[in-house]
């Protein structure tokens, strides 16, 4: 029995809904895994904010080329169709709205919408990076996260505690427990691991699920 | 015209204390380490420059490049959009003794009001930060009824750059993902110094293809074989290098 997705099982659930053809920035960490599970047949471009579309895989070791790097500072390669730019296109690119899909990390989610994932709170360094432009502007704005805190605390709530990224921006929810769509400031279930009632997911979750159809059961690979 | 320098020490010279200073790169790719290490030699000989306000989108990694000029003291407040990396201790020590100021900037916030102090837009409306920390005190207005904050244009007194083929006229090109802040850098600063790989006649760059036009830059200096500033970290390279 499944009790919950590895983060590598959510990277492949949400590469399943890449269309042929999008254009695509995948976050630092988690995210960026989600380049590995493209199905066989579709072509997505993949964005990165230090400039490049379309870059491919990361080099074998000792021969990366640090001019040549994503925006996690991982060496990557270019390919066939590889293009460079500068920062101000690239940002052009992001709140302009031209890439299909944003996939980013989470530290909560509010059914509103609303994006907690760049500040933990006052005490330390802050660092926002590219966060906050890029959940303006992707037709799809889409989080992968556990579904709940290691202290067993939801992430999905009616309201966030940490600094917002952005107010109203997540459009879809890979959770490590389902699949969730945010609709008019309501969390709505598409898919849910077989193993979970939904009033055990309902238990997990800090804000009300709502049905609009058929809930179908999350099914994913081993891996 | 011959926009050409002898020298990194001639090309770092007119550096003064109290001046921004931009200084291009994402991370180590398109960092001009040896501008970087030139104004370190030039601090340590004279006590000058210092105080300066350093634009950059990180805050340097390890003790080589933007990591040794804040180590050496020379940076009194860091404008940037991702203080962290893979080895941060030299700023993050810095800013948790309150020793040094840091403005944080959204990454394409940050990208945008360079390109827009180079291009004479003293304000715009973008929708990154809205209803965020990082809004706070901005105007905010709305269009097409959604909510933009407004943000002013960013320029500086210098910009250090790295660049690949650049030519007497100023005329630039850049390497792969080593463009990054670069060419928006050129434009944003009253003084433009680029360090690149090889200095060429002027036509060898083909005009189809020079990226930065020779009008924002005011001087270049051959650097042929740059360092990686993460190859010298992998290397645990420190700048100054310890005297034995």
């Amino acid at each position: 029995m499944t009790l919950k997705l590895t983060p590598t099982q959510m990277a492949w659930r949400a590469a399943q809904d890449i269309a042929d053809g999008a254009y695509v920035n995948l976050g630092i960490g988690f995210p960026e895994m989600v380049a590995k599970f493209q199905p066989p047949g579709r072509e997505a471009i993949f964005h990165t904010e230090n400039g490049i579309l379309g870059f491919g895989e990361a080099p074998a070791a000792g021969s990366e080329d640090w001019d040549l790097i994503n925006a996690g500072k991982k060496a990557v390669t270019i390919k066939p169709g590889t293009a460079f730019f500068h920062h101000a296109d690239s940002f052009a690119m992001v709140r302009g709205g031209h890439l299909d899909v944003a996939i980013l990390g989470a530290y909560e989610v509010a059914e509103t919408g609303d994006l907690a994932n760049w500040s933990t709170g006052p005490r330390g360094v802050p660092a926002v990076g590219g966060a906050m432009d890029l959940v303006h502007g992707a037709k799809t704005v889409a989080v992968i996260t556990d579904h709940v805190t290691k202290d067993g605390k939801p992430k999905l709530v009616q309201r966030c505690s940490l600094p917002l990224t952005g107010v109203g921006c997540v459009t879809r929810i890979y959770s490590s427990l389902a699949v969730i769509d945010i609709v008019d400031g309501h969390f709505v279930l598409r898919e849910k691991l077989a193993s979970l009632s939904v009033e055990d997911l309902q238990a997990l979750t800090g804000a009300t699920l709502h049905r609009d159809g058929t809930v179908t059961d999350l099914d994913v690979p081993a891996l | 015209m011959d926009k050409t320098l002898p020298s990194l020490a001639a090309a770092v010279a007119g550096i003064d204390d109290g001046m921004t200073v931009m200084i291009g790169g994402f991370g180590g790719s398109g960092a001009p380490i040896e501008l970087i290490h030139a104004l370190i030699d030039r601090f340590r000989e004279t006590g000058h420059p210092k105080d300066l306000v350093v634009v950059n989108n990180n805050a340097g990694n390890g003790h080589v490049g933007l990591a040794a000029l804040i180590e050496v003291g020379m940076v009194a407040k860091l404008i940037c959009s991702f203080p962290r990396s893979a080895d941060p201790v030299v700023f993050t020590e810095r800013y948790l003794a309150g020793k040094i100021e840091l403005e944080l900037v959204p990454q394409g916030t940050l990208a945008e009001r360079i390109r827009a102090g180079g291009a004479g837009i003293p304000a715009f409306y973008t929708p990154t930060s809205f209803g965020t920390d990082l809004a706070k005190g901005k105007p905010v207005e709305v269009f097409e009824g959604r909510s933009y904050v407004q943000e002013r244009w960013l320029k500086a007194d210098v910009a250090l750059v790295k660049a690949h083929h650049g030519d007497r006229l100023g005329n630039l090109t850049y390497r792969m993902a080593a463009r990054n802040f670069n060419p928006l850098m050129c434009m944003a600063a009253a003084t433009t110094i680029v360090q690149v790989s090889q200095i060429v006649a002027p036509g060898a760059i083909d005009p189809e293809s020079v990226i930065t036009p020779g009008i924002f830059v005011q001087g270049v200096v051959e650097v042929p074989h740059p360092q990686q500033e993460e190859d010298l970290n992998r290397a645990k390279a420190v700048y100054p290098e310890p005297t034995a």
